[in-house]
């Protein structure tokens, strides 16, 4: 699901859900309508089903789903639930709206 | 006809709980057979109450001994610190971890860390309980704990119902949890965690008193069977978890007929011959330095002899030290200790509280499983409680040995007055058999007595005894009752060598007196036998006097007969006849 080249600033998003539940759904829409507006072109994002690798959810420490983890840049950051709310995502991720 | 004292219950197939055991020494008990099966149980106290030891020991046990494999879901510790921490208790977790039986998840949650933008739910945590489970198909599940997720996350609702919907699915997937939750103010957990896991709820606290703390649990429920109410006394050590179900000893013990020596033959002649029952507690009373622990000693030496195992709780002085002492009386302890008869169990009794102390006096008499066993002094247990306390403990003591047919022989050490035949912590009503050691001061010494105040179920000797400690061991003896009371000590020996003194004066004036009276039998004998001499030799001058007389007579009579003839010859011849006459 890789929606643009990576670049030297750009954000490494994973996105962790567990099947194809609406909450999942909506998260993954809520991203990438916000990458799109605030990030054109500077963005990855991973969409992870937890339900297919359960192993993972282990190794990256997730305990709620939909779970958004900024990889890169540094530092890691966690945003839990389904992103509706774009202004704490993007404060979550450090974005300052344009 | 067979009559029951209960009304018989008619059992059907009634679908039973299944239990699943914990493993836990009387926990099992407590709750009749372990915690629900397939069910969560929450698992609450305050913070150092051993919640975490107890959920690990429930994993531990399922995995080595019930071939249960368990995960452990560690919420506050990281792994490494959760298995170096129960490895003071002697678990060796990691290799568990290598053999697939144990899984250890931690989950970190950080509130700084995490932004919430929506709305969740925690489907990453079922997952990863699901992925472990199903990884070594664990049937047991320890939570620990799961109210570290209200402060990581800040969606109250969203966290009701989840964890209302992971107990749910926890049950659905068919294993034991256990689940703990810190105490609240007021409420069982600080998140009412209790609304959610509803079907067995156990309590853990730790109690300070007199500064001695005390951990208890009790089942607060435990839905669709009976449990034990009360709380239970328990212990955490390197041996692992222990739980006393101490009250739940009932008055049913077996009366048994055997009979134990006392170790002291005297002793036992006091009491029938034989000793004590099997099975029955002897208390032994007395004050400082009047005998009681030369009589355990003697005591648990003769069990030890017998070839049997006898456990000796010392609590004031060590084992070496009473080993010492009782060789002053011919008691070679060392030696069944060697052999492995005898164990000693020193210690202090404020070390902690009076039901740790039960509680370990129980695992030991579990483990060792003893004959008999010497407590001594049980009296020094008030330091570690309140009398009351100190009463109930010696009665589930005594109610506990007396289940298993364990002899026990209490020493009790009384203050002031040995007359007052009382016991601080009122257990003589408790015991069977009951010594009384006096030391009671004459003359300017003190002497030992031993009375057998009582003894159930046989015809024991009302006497009071002297009680002599040598070299050679214990002997009792006959106390000296005269005129001027009983007496004992230098005062019996003086009496003793008075009587003995009497007695010779006695002896002698008899002698003297049938020496008198031989030697006057013999004096009367000669004055007899003289008086009879005498007589004999008057009766015989008097016959010879009346032999002479009748001579005289005859001669008279022919003298008179010649003098006639004469007469009549001289009528007829004359001069002739004169001159015959005169010449006879």
């Amino acid at each position: 699901m890789t929606a643009a080249p990576m670049e030297q600033d750009g954000y490494n998003l994973r996105l962790y859900v567990a099947g194809q539940t609406p909450k999942s759904l909506a998260a993954l829409a809520n991203l990438k309508k916000l990458c799109e507006t605030h990030l054109p072109g500077r963005y990855t994002i991973e969409v992870i089903d937890l339900m297919k690798d359960p192993a993972l959810a282990q190794r990256d420490q997730i305990v709620a789903i939909p779970t958004l983890i900024r990889q890169l840049p540094e530092p890691l950051k966690r945003i839990i639930g389904d992103l509706s709310n774009a202004e704490k995502v993007l404060v979550g991720l450090d974005i300052a709206p344009s | 006809m067979k009559t029951s004292v209960r009304p018989r219950i008619v059992t059907r197939d009634l679908p039973v709980i299944a239990k699943s055991p914990t493993g836990i020494d009387g926990l099992d008990e407590v709750t009749f057979g372990g915690l629900p099966q397939g069910r969560p149980t929450l698992l609450c106290g305050a913070a150092g109450c051993g919640k975490t030891l107890f959920a690990m020991t429930f994993l531990y046990n399922g995995a080595v001994a019930f071939n249960e494999p368990g995960v452990f879901i560690a919420f506050e510790e990281q792994p490494e610190d959760l298995i170096k921490n129960v490895g003071s208790l002697s678990y060796d977790i990691e290799r568990l971890i290598e053999q697939n039986k144990i899984v250890v998840d931690h989950i970190h949650l950080d509130r700084n860390e995490i932004e919430e933008a929506g709305d969740y739910d925690l489907d990453g945590l079922f997952i990863r309980i699901g992925f472990a489970i199903d990884s070594i198909g664990a049937k047991r599940v320890v939570i620990d704990t799961i109210e570290t997720l209200f402060g990581g996350l800040d969606n109250q609702a969203v966290l009701r119902s989840e964890l209302r919907r992971l107990f749910e699915w926890l049950k659905s997937k068919g294993v034991t949890a256990i689940i703990t939750g810190e105490r609240g103010d007021g409420t069982l957990t600080r998140y009412g965690l209790e609304e959610y896991v509803a079907d067995c709820v156990i309590l853990l606290d730790n109690r300070v008193h007199d500064q001695l703390s005390t951990r208890r649990l009790r089942v607060v429920k435990y839905r669709g069977t009976a449990h034990g109410t009360n709380e239970y006394p328990f212990i955490i050590d390197q041996e692992g978890i222990t739980v006393m179900p101490i009250t739940s000893s009932g008055l049913a013990h077996d009366a048994w007929t055997e009979r134990v020596s006392t170790g002291i033959a005297d002793l036992d002649d006091m009491l029938e011959g034989q000793g004590y029952y099997k099975g029955s507690s002897i208390l032994v009373s007395g004050m400082a330095g009047s005998g009681k622990s030369t009589v355990s000693a003697h005591f648990a030496n003769s069990i030890c002899q017998a070839g049997q195992c006898c456990i000796y709780f010392a609590l004031e002085e060590s084992p070496q030290q009473i080993v010492r002492n009782m060789r002053s009386v011919g008691l070679d302890l060392q030696q069944w200790v060697d052999r492995g008869l005898l164990r000693f169990s020193a210690r202090r009794p404020n070390l902690y509280g009076l039901e740790t102390h039960l509680a370990s006096m129980h695992r030991e008499v579990k483990e060792f499983d003893p004959a008999a066993v010497v407590v001594d002094p049980i009296s020094a247990l008030m330091g570690a409680g309140v009398a009351g306390d100190v009463h109930s403990m010696t009665l589930r003591l005594i109610d506990f040995l007396k289940s298993r047919g364990v002899t026990a022989l209490f020493t009790n050490l009384g203050a002031g007055s040995a007359e007052t035949a009382t016991t601080e912590m009122q257990i003589s009503s408790l015991t069977d058999t009951w010594l009384l050691l006096y030391n009671r001061e004459t003359n300017g010494e003190h002497n030992r007595q031993l009375y057998l105040l009582k003894s159930r179920g046989m015809a024991h000797s009302n006497q009071v005894r002297e009680f002599l400690m040598s070299a050679g061991g214990i002997s009792l003896r006959e106390v000296y009752v005269g005129p001027d009371g009983v007496l004992t000590g230098s005062a019996r020996l003086a009496q003793e060598a008075k009587d003995r003194a009497d007695r010779l004066l006695r002896t002698q004036e008899v002698e003297r007196r049938t020496r008198e009276i031989v030697r006057r039998r013999r004096e009367i004998a000669a004055q007899i036998e003289t008086l009879q001499a005498q007589l004999a030799s008057e009766e015989g001058e008097m016959e010879l006097l009346n032999l002479e007389g009748s001579a005289r007579e005859d001669q008279r009579a022919a003298d008179r007969i010649a003098l006639a003839q004469s007469r009549a010859s001289r009528r007829a011849a004359s001069s002739s006849s004169k001159l015959m006459t005169s010449g006879k």
